[in-house]
């Protein structure tokens, strides 16, 4: 699974770094941002479901996940 | 020294009469909620979900001639649509009432950001974003605390207080006052601000000036103290504050300090008073958060969703066709996030209020360039209000037969709670 935040939707409401806050950061402006554990997108293994109910809650939809599906199956 | 002198003279000016567009005062019991509704009717404030409700059913956007002709859509996707389109809507003025501001104001706007549009909204509220990150609202969250017990060891040997004026509103009032660093004494003042800007639209625009202007020069009083005793606050921060290499403009300057006072206190007093009434009167809910603190956060985003208080507003800009209307330019569009939030199309069982709700993308604080600029102050504030009152209260419930009352107009929570502790 990949995660990424699309700056151009973000408005800084903070749910995502609320719910999982070692997951997703805030920058100096309140708008979110990846952290040490999911540096370049990637999300550590067993949190998948921390990062869906992110991108779940998020208002503006701005939490994007990539599932990988065909990877996963592997 | 230098002198800063843009704060000699009040920077508050009237409006030129002849650039006022005025309307007759209509307020009259409402015919038909769809083709004839106020917000500003005692039954919208008391029956405001049901009325939505209904409206989204056979609507969906709701009209009425009053205020010069207003929108009111209901589905998550119209507000949703209207918030996200800066082209033909205009944030220039953001409280539905009888008279239009002139177009000039545009896209400043009496009180920046949240009355500015693009690109100058970027810039002005980019300056005061910095100040209401969820790490720097951290730092209000002991004193908050202490203050929240500091209230309820008022309560000790009462068995009836009201929990909106006794409780839920000092706390905005207390937080904001430390954070622009106003006196403590004056806070009593707050309350009487707040209300006419924001409960008082039917009143005619000369009364509305005169109470604006009064607001206008407390706050030039506290920026004049501030120019002379710096400190470290909003008021200083914003004094100081460059834009586009220059010192804010003194109305800039004195506008946003409205803002900051105004849209933070009726605002977050509401919802801490809807989180207690609905707390007050169902008692597996208060139960279940007093034995499992670590639920309240998620219980929190349920009472935001189910009891947000703002309802925002805006002017057509240019014609538009939206939800199945065409809206003129100038007409006022009511903005009600609460309404989106109870649309079915959007959430599962939108009517009722589950507070273990996981999936919850409620739009309590806006949605869009405009999203509140305070909410993680908000959330922090709702928070410790909540968690101190269960701590320390956890058996109380709604006083029936005691007075109780929700506000009318575009900022939605009790005024008057009555609970029996214990």
């Amino acid at each position: 699974m990949k995660v990424q935040i699309d700056s151009q939707l973000c408005q800084g409401h903070g749910r995502c770094y609320d719910l999982a806050p070692d997951l997703f950061g805030e920058d100096d402006e309140g708008y979110a941002t990846l952290t040490a554990l999911t540096a370049d997108g990637n999300v550590p293994e067993g949190r998948e479901g921390d990062i869906r109910l992110a991108a779940a809650n998020c208002p503006e939809s701005a939490v994007l996940v990539h599932e990988e599906a065909l990877n996963d199956r592997r | 020294m230098t002198v800063d002198d843009r704060f000699t003279d009040s920077p508050f000016q009237k409006a030129d009469p002849a650039e006022l567009t005025r309307f007759e005062v209509m307020d009259g019991p409402v015919s038909d909620w769809a083709t004839d509704f106020s917000h500003m009717d005692e039954q919208y404030a008391e029956n405001a979900h049901e009325i939505w409700d209904d409206l989204r059913g056979r609507c969906p956007v709701a009209h009425t001639e009053r205020f010069g002709g207003a929108w009111l859509p209901t589905r998550y996707e119209d507000v949703q649509a209207i918030a996200y389109d800066t082209e033909h809507f205009t944030s220039r003025a953001v409280i539905v009432g009888n008279y239009r501001p002139p177009l000039d104001l545009a896209p400043v706007g009496g009180v920046p950001p949240i009355s500015s549009d693009p690109p100058f909204h970027h810039d002005a509220r980019k300056l005061l974003l910095p100040a209401f990150t969820k790490a720097n609202v951290a730092k209000q969250e002991i004193t908050t605390r202490e203050f929240c017990h500091s209230l309820i060891n008022a309560f000790e040997g009462r068995d009836l207080v009201d929990a909106a004026t006794e409780y839920a509103m000092h706390i905005p009032i207390r937080v904001i006052a430390d954070m622009l660093g106003f006196p403590t004494e004056d806070t009593p003042k707050f309350k009487v601000f707040v209300e006419n800007a924001l409960e008082g639209v039917n009143r005619s625009p000369e009364e509305r000036e005169a109470s604006t202007e009064v607001l206008f020069s407390y706050l030039l009083e506290q920026v004049r103290d501030h120019i002379d005793n710096p400190r470290d606050d909003l008021t200083t921060y914003l004094i100081n504050a460059e834009l586009y290499g220059q010192k804010l403009a003194p109305n800039h300057v004195v506008g946003t300090m409205a803002l900051l006072l105004i849209a933070g206190i009726d605002t977050t007093w509401s919802a801490i008073g809807a989180s207690l009434w609905h707390l007050a009167k169902n008692p597996e809910d208060r139960k279940r958060l007093v034995e499992e603190p670590a639920l309240r956060a998620t219980a929190v985003e349920e009472f935001l969703r189910a009891y947000a208080p703002v309802t925002m507003a805006r002017l057509v800009k240019e014609d538009v066709e939206l939800g199945g209307v065409e809206m003129k330019k100038e007409d006022w569009v009511l903005l009600p996030f609460p309404a989106a939030n109870r649309d079915p199309e959007k959430f599962e069982r939108a009517d009722e209020v589950v507070i273990d709700r996981e999936v919850n993308r409620h739009a309590a604080f806006g949605l869009g360039i405009h999203r509140c600029a305070g909410s993680h102050l908000a959330r922090m504030e709702l928070r410790v209000a909540l968690d101190v009152w269960l701590d320390r209260i956890p058996e109380f419930s709604l006083a029936e037969g005691a007075p109780m009352r929700w506000s009318t107009g575009q900022i939605r929570g009790p005024r008057m709670l009555p609970i029996n502790l214990g």
